[in-house]
């Protein structure tokens, strides 16, 4: 009996959200996240005494709490089956790669959805104070959810990299931190003096940063969004590279 | 049938399986055999799409597991050597998965997975964690997962090791009664398991076949099949002895003390099926009581060791 492939990707995607709740790991990493996202929020932004009712100093922060969160959200992806011995009984399944690639990566986009949505506490509290721009702060959900869907791509490809889940988050948060400050302005301004005009600007158009803040701005770019699409292929692809060329 | 087709793999330039053809049909158990290492794992993942095979393919129900591996694996149920299960999902919910992923579905599902459970042994671990169980359960589960979805042709790399001899003895049983209607290739270094459940055997060594016959056959190879040992009541005479030499080798064995028993061991220089009835002949006239004769049968396990040891050590 040969399943449809949406089938077998809700097959993967289901064991796979599974796997994280049946473990503490689920309930820890959205406790911290919670927690550094309101700390940073209200202890370091202040957004109470900015005395407006807008959220930038909530979303400003998430490229950073995501390069730390999101490699450990990761980072099990294809370490776990090879250090287990499961990657062999995964791939003699009758199971595309492209299948398991998807469940699994939507499975991990899926739990940071549910992340970000517990977040809204804090829209809650800027309507109580005053009155924000709503679609606004939609804009800038979905940028952020597109930017973590980036990572994530990022973090499942170096987690076919290796049976460590500890290798496989320190380059996560390399390769993640390498793609956050092409665009983070400090960079951008030495780039600005030593390097010609256009490269430093083709540099930046790299960042996850640059294509984050016009979300962050309420702004909704199709660009922006191909952009995050376009990594998050890129790296889906080459993540079924590695696999297809593992060990030959 | 599964059909091997000249499969090789090279490993940093090492050839651990080399050109490896046979075929395997429906109804025939099919015994694999070699010592550790010698490339018996490795074909095993190639002919299941796990391994890329350098060269060569394999073709399962007429779909080629290179070209149309989705079709190939469907019809295939494959019990690695690790035997690797989801340590942290209960041994019910690892099944469902697998019988999800075989395109089960609602109540079908359910059924598969608690047949499979039924067939394995594993009713009182159902809601167990798997990390929590003995490595026989494991076995047992990564079983089940093997035969869950009913397939016409099974892969089975070392399916008892780690049982006891009581569940050792139930899944052969289970094998042997599966092998009436699917073509099962199973490796496994007991041999007596080999004569008991397998028709045919195929052994290999550094990655090549090097036989290929019924285990009865093979036994056959061993220089000592149709030799004859005997104890006689009395030492034998002088002349008794030299007819006897010229049935064979004759080699004395060591007697029990107590006795005045002699036990001599002859290997006749070629196989002779009335070596028995001759040796008899020849005590009686010469008035020597036979206390006990026996004819060996060979043993799988030197002809194994013959056929396995490299030549250039001889």
């Amino acid at each position: 009996m040969i399943p449809s492939s949406f089938h077998s990707i809700r097959a993967v995607f289901k064991r796979e959200l599974m796997s994280y709740f049946i473990t503490p790991v689920a309930y820890v990493f959205l406790v911290i996240f919670l927690i550094l996202q309101a700390f940073f929020t209200f202890q370091v932004s202040r957004l109470f005494e900015s005395g407006q009712a807008d959220l930038r100093p909530f979303f400003d922060w998430h490229p950073w709490i995501f390069l730390f969160l999101i490699p450990a959200v990761s980072m099990r992806l294809w370490s776990d089956e090879q250090r287990q011995g499961t990657l062999e009984l995964l791939l003699t399944l009758p199971l595309s790669l492209t299948a398991i690639i998807l469940g699994k990566f939507l499975a991990a986009w899926t739990f940071i959805a549910l992340a970000l949505f517990l977040t809204f506490p804090v829209v809650l509290t800027v309507l109580y104070l005053g009155n924000p721009d709503l679609s606004a702060i939609f804009c800038a959900y979905i940028g952020s959810f597109f930017m973590a869907g980036a990572f994530l791509s990022v973090g499942i490809f170096t987690s076919a990299l290796t049976r460590s889940q500890v290798i496989s988050f320190v380059l996560t948060l390399i390769f993640c931190l390498l793609f956050v400050l092409a665009g983070y302005p400090p960079v951008m301004d030495m780039l600005g003096t030593s390097a010609p005009q256009s490269l430093a600007s083709f540099i930046a158009s790299l960042s996850f940063l640059t294509h984050f803040n016009t979300f962050a701005m309420g702004i909704f770019d199709l660009r922006d969004l191909v952009y995050y699409l376009s990594v998050i292929v890129f790296m889906l692809t080459a993540n079924g590279i590695l696999l297809v060329n593992r060990r030959s | 049938m599964i059909e091997v087709k000249d499969l090789s793999k090279d490993f940093n330039g090492k050839r651990a399986v080399d050109a490896i053809s046979f075929t395997v049909d429906k109804g025939e158990i099919l015994g694999f055999l070699g010592p550790n290492g010698a490339g018996k794992s490795t074909t095993m993942r190639m002919i299941t799409g796990y391994l890329p095979p350098s060269s060569g393919t394999a073709v399962i129900d007429g779909f080629d597991i290179l070209t149309q591996p989705i079709e190939a694996r469907a019809r295939l149920g494959y019990l690695s050597e690790t035997a690797p299960v989801y340590p942290e999902m209960s041994v019910r919910e690892f099944l469902l998965f697998c019988a999800e992923v075989r395109g089960f579905s609602g109540k079908n599902r359910d059924r598969a997975a608690d047949d499979a459970m039924d067939r394995c042994f594993l009713k009182n671990v159902v809601h167990q964690p798997i990390h929590t169980l003995s490595k026989g359960y494991r076995q047992r589960v990564s079983f089940a997962q093997s035969i869950l979805h009913d397939p016409a042709y099974l892969i089975l790399d070392e399916p008892t090791d780690g049982l006891d001899p009581n569940q050792k003895h139930e899944v052969r049983q289970m094998i042997q009664a599966m092998g009436e209607a699917k073509a099962i290739l199973i490796s496994t270094h007991i041999l007596d398991e080999v004569e008991a459940l397998c028709p045919r055997a195929l052994i290999i060594s550094e990655g090549r076949i090097v036989a290929d016959d019924s285990p009865e056959k093979l036994r056959r190879q061993d220089p000592d099949y149709g030799a004859c040992t005997l104890t006689l009541n009395n030492p034998p005479p002088a002349g008794l002895m030299q007819e006897l030499s010229s049935l064979g080798e004759v080699r004395k064995e060591h007697p029990d003390r107590d006795t005045n028993t002699a036990k001599l061991h002859i290997r006749p220089r070629q196989y002779q099926p009335d070596l028995s009835s001759q040796i008899e002949g020849l005590c009686r006239r010469s008035g020597t009581g036979i206390n006990e004769l026996f004819i060996s049968q060979g043993r799988l396990d030197t002809v194994f060791r013959m056929l396995t040891t490299p030549k250039n050590a001889a």
